[in-house]
């Protein structure tokens, strides 16, 4: 037993250290995803449904594999981040660490999977 | 004792303590649909591999996407979409300090749900 009182050991922990840095990744991308994510919408649901020709043909176009490249990457990023959130709020232990490894590897591998697809597509 | 509870530290509190409000029920559908939407981007995902590969595997991917099942998800998934992007506006409203009182964040919560509602449908008519 160590005669430390509860306050001093809690001081300057703070919750995870990363806190500052993860809120203001979150708002950025947040609002970088709020300018291209409408766009995507209203040109994926335009493409969803046509033949193979088509699509290829939209995926093609360099504004729309720009678009869909940032789409994919922000947007799992901002997944992955918000995930972890709350896998640490609801999970702890073992399972906690499993669980946010899980999602970073799912993270990073659909951001992979769809860069090299509309990069296929559209080179 | 100073020396207790070391690692045990607690948790968020569970749902099930608080009785649902507006301001709670919409926190909560933000993280929901937030982290639901994995379930629509692996389907895009897999559409987009499929239509780089070729034709004959567009065709196979291409059917189930559009398929009742397909169409389901991507339509929930728009609306989840939709009302995340809401949600997220209102919290950074928040963060900007605004907003905060109890009549003003309720009406925001319905104002996401409706508003949410509204743009899915309109997007599905606009394309």
């Amino acid at each position: 037993m160590r005669y430390l009182t509860a306050r001093k050991r809690a001081e300057g922990l703070g919750a995870a250290h990363t806190g500052t840095e993860h809120h203001w990744y979150m708002t950025v991308s947040a609002v970088g995803l709020a300018l291209i994510v409408p766009l995507f919408l209203f040109f994926f649901g335009r493409a969803l449904g046509g033949t193979h020709d088509e699509v290829t043909a939209t995926f093609s176009h360099p504004a729309m594999a720009i678009l869909t490249l940032l789409v994919i990457f922000v947007g799992l990023q901002h997944f992955r981040r918000g995930a972890q959130t709350m896998i640490e709020d609801y999970a702890r232990g073992m399972t906690r660490k499993v669980l946010i490894i899980s999602v970073t590897v799912l993270s990073y591998g659909l951001i992979a999977t769809g860069i090299f697809a509309v990069l296929k597509i559209a080179l | 004792m100073a020396d207790v509870n070391r690692g045990e530290r607690p948790l968020s509190p569970h749902l099930q303590v608080y009785r649902p409000q507006m301001t709670s029920i919409s926190s909560i559908l933000t993280r929901i649909t937030g982290n639901a939407l994995i379930v629509g981007v692996l389907l895009i995902v897999w559409w987009l591999l499929a239509a780089a590969t070729g034709p004959d595997y567009f065709a196979i991917a291409n059917a189930f996407v559009t398929s009742w099942f397909g169409d389901l998800v991507l339509t929930l998934s728009l609306w989840g979409i939709w009302y995340h992007y809401l949600a997220g506006l209102r919290h950074l409203y928040y963060d900007a300090g605004k907003g905060l009182e109890i009549d003003t964040s309720e009406k925001l919560g319905w104002a996401c749900i409706g508003g949410s509602l509204a743009l899915t449908v309109i997007t599905l008519l606009i394309i």
